[in-house]
């Protein structure tokens, strides 16, 4: 339908001769070039990350700036590597996200079918809360969690990081739910009529049809560990626990202005990222878009 | 059997009540999660603001004490400025530029996939890495930024080193990372009806005409939308200033977000932090409460 009126539009401009035809392609040109620049002008910080990493220590501290160092010093990257325990620290933030984003997606999905499909009373109630959990800032959950952890002998281990990832995400829940009623009941019906259960429905029906919504989660909360700067700082105390973000914060303390080093180092900490990233970045961009429903 | 006779026989049937278990087994996971780790600690915030604790004590109960600090810190309304300077300049700027760039994403040409990808790649990479690169770019004499200005003749600031530009240095970078508000805006485009370009172009309206009547007002709730989500999303930008600058020069990039952090974990003054965290909760809903009063002005609510 709407293609329909999309194609009649486009009669419609063609009717109105050579020039609208003329003004379009105009138009497109426009469109081009504003969007090679912004592009540009988007990917200039990290094209500079790149060049600095590869520069001298000199290189980094002169004046005026080079873009492009005269020659490439490859050998930072494994001399930033060695400077701190990296290896360590990549190992922890591996185990720390990619414990969180299965535990996000178990306690997020299993919820979220509940919201969906299952009726009772209460429900609408405790959607509500739901939803209202997500106003509450982050920051005032700081200070009873630290508690929390630390009466349970928590701190300077990984535990604090993993395990609140284990029991739901308000924002996740809510994304999956709208996804989930998006897909026609009949298909349950049809199924629970052959004798599937709950699980069954789940795992056969609904999250083979849920691709974006998951793919959007499980970007999301991969970022948010891998990235995550306060928890660590918080929780974690010697050095054979840190994560890469931590480590980095370290790495910065000890080396100020050795920029070519903690550039490097920092590029292989963003580069698993950048590879999830391209790797879904279809299905995420479609998924994503959903987060948007909730303004409309 | 009357309607409701009928509907409590249905609540109470063998088949509703085995429903009923599996949607609360179902659910067990985010219902510990929302007793352990946001209920609980919501309301033990609320009752931690109420004492004087270092960790190492027991806590005493000072009733509003904390609260009464609060009206004569100083350093707290230093915190707020700069909070309500850097959340509505990082919004306002990234929410108008984002859109310009989500409608030039939503052309249909060629390639868009890539440029796509190309825009909303610095927000997947955002977190220390990117916060360590900026303090480069923005470094007053070997940054790529006064670089950039020095080409065209401008003598750039001193950004984090100098307490007035060190905000707008904040904002600068933030605009960078802002790319999920772009995905958010193309989802609403998307949904704007061709017919109202349609009707807009007959009607004789140019392209501003028709991005000025019909984009924008279409899109206004989404706009609305970007602009909660936003300035509430800048609160949490405190952890990567924590990392470039943790609050300085001179207190001029003190977050709210890091103030919290700063007398919980680095004076241990829990009770003081949780009024704190209190009172970030109430500018919250203050702030929302006043952008939903002022958006009956401007935003366009189609079924209306």
């Amino acid at each position: 339908m709407k293609r329909q009126s999309r194609i009649a539009a486009e009669i419609a401009w063609s009717a109105g001769g050579v020039s609208t035809i003329r003004k379009a392609r105009a138009a497109r040109t426009a469109a081009y070039v504003l969007l090679i620049a912004g592009a540009g002008i988007y990917l200039l910080p990290l094209l500079w990350m790149f060049t600095t990493s590869l520069k001298s220590s000199q290189g980094v501290l002169s004046f005026p700036p080079e873009f492009i160092p005269s020659t490439f010093h490859w050998e930072n990257y494994p001399d930033g590597w060695k400077a701190l325990p990296f290896t360590r620290f990549t190992i922890n933030t591996v185990l720390v996200t990619g414990l969180s984003v299965i535990g996000t997606l178990i306690s997020c999905i299993l919820p979220a079918y509940a919201f969906a499909r299952l009726k009772t009373r209460g429900r609408g109630a405790i959607f509500a809360i739901t939803l209202a959990t997500m106003m509450i800032p982050a920051e005032v959950l700081l200070v009873p969690q630290f508690i929390m952890f630390s009466k349970a002998g928590m701190v300077n281990t990984l535990w604090p990081l993993i395990l609140p990832a284990w029991f739901g995400n308000a924002f996740y829940i809510f994304l999956l739910r709208q996804f989930f009623l998006t897909i026609p009941q009949e298909l349950d019906d049809a199924a629970r009529i052959d004798g599937a259960s709950d699980w069954r429905i789940l795992w056969s029906i609904i999250l083979p049809l849920s691709k974006p919504p998951l793919v959007a989660v499980t970007v999301f909360s991969f970022v948010a560990n891998w990235n995550n700067v306060i928890g660590p700082i918080i929780y974690l105390r010697s050095l054979d626990k840190y994560t890469l973000a931590v480590g980095l914060k370290l790495f910065q303390g000890q080396h100020v202005t050795d920029y070519n080093h903690m550039m490097a180092v920092s590029l292989i900490t963003i580069a698993p990222i950048v590879v999830v990233f391209l790797l879904v970045q279809r299905a995420f961009i479609q998924g994503a878009t959903l987060t948007g429903m909730g303004g409309r | 059997m009357s309607a409701r006779a009928a509907k409590k026989v249905k609540r109470n049937s063998p088949l509703a009540k085995a429903e009923s278990r599996r949607f609360y087994l179902f659910l067990t996971p985010w219902i510990v999660g929302l007793v352990v780790f946001s209920g609980g600690p919501v309301l033990a915030t609320f009752g931690l603001s109420l004492t004087d604790w270092s960790l190492l004590t027991t806590p005493h109960w000072i009733g509003l004490g904390n609260y009464q600090r609060m009206f004569s810190d100083e350093v707290l309304l230093k915190a707020i400025w700069n909070t309500l300077y850097f959340g509505g300049g990082a919004t306002l700027a990234s929410v108008s530029s984002t859109f310009l760039i989500a409608i030039l994403l939503n052309q249909k040409v060629r390639g868009i996939g890539i440029f796509r990808a190309i825009f909303y790649l610095p927000a997947i990479v955002a977190g220390v890495g990117t916060a360590l690169l900026w303090t480069n770019i923005l470094h007053p004499d070997f940054g790529l930024l006064n670089f950039v200005l020095g080409k065209i003749g401008i003598q750039g600031p001193g950004w984090l080193t100098a307490p007035s530009w060190a905000i707008p240095a904040l904002i600068i970078m933030s605009v960078w990372g802002a790319g999920n508000t772009i995905v958010i805006y193309l989802a609403g485009l998307q949904g704007v009806s061709v017919t109202l370009y349609e009707a807009a172009t007959i009607d004789g309206a140019g392209w501003w005409g028709r991005f000025w009547h019909v984009t924008v007002p279409m899109m206004s709730p989404v706009i609305f939308f970007n602009m909660i989500t936003g300035f509430i999303g800048s609160l949490q930008a405190y952890t990567l200033v924590l990392i470039m600058t943790d609050g300085g020069p001179s207190n001029s990039t003190l977050l709210y977000g890091l103030y919290i952090y700063r007398q919980a974990f680095q004076y241990f003054d829990m009770g003081y932090a949780s009024a704190l965290a209190v009172g970030l909760f109430g500018i919250i809903m203050l702030i929302t409460a006043v952008q939903f009063l002022f958006a009956r002005r401007w935003v366009h609510y189609e079924s209306k």
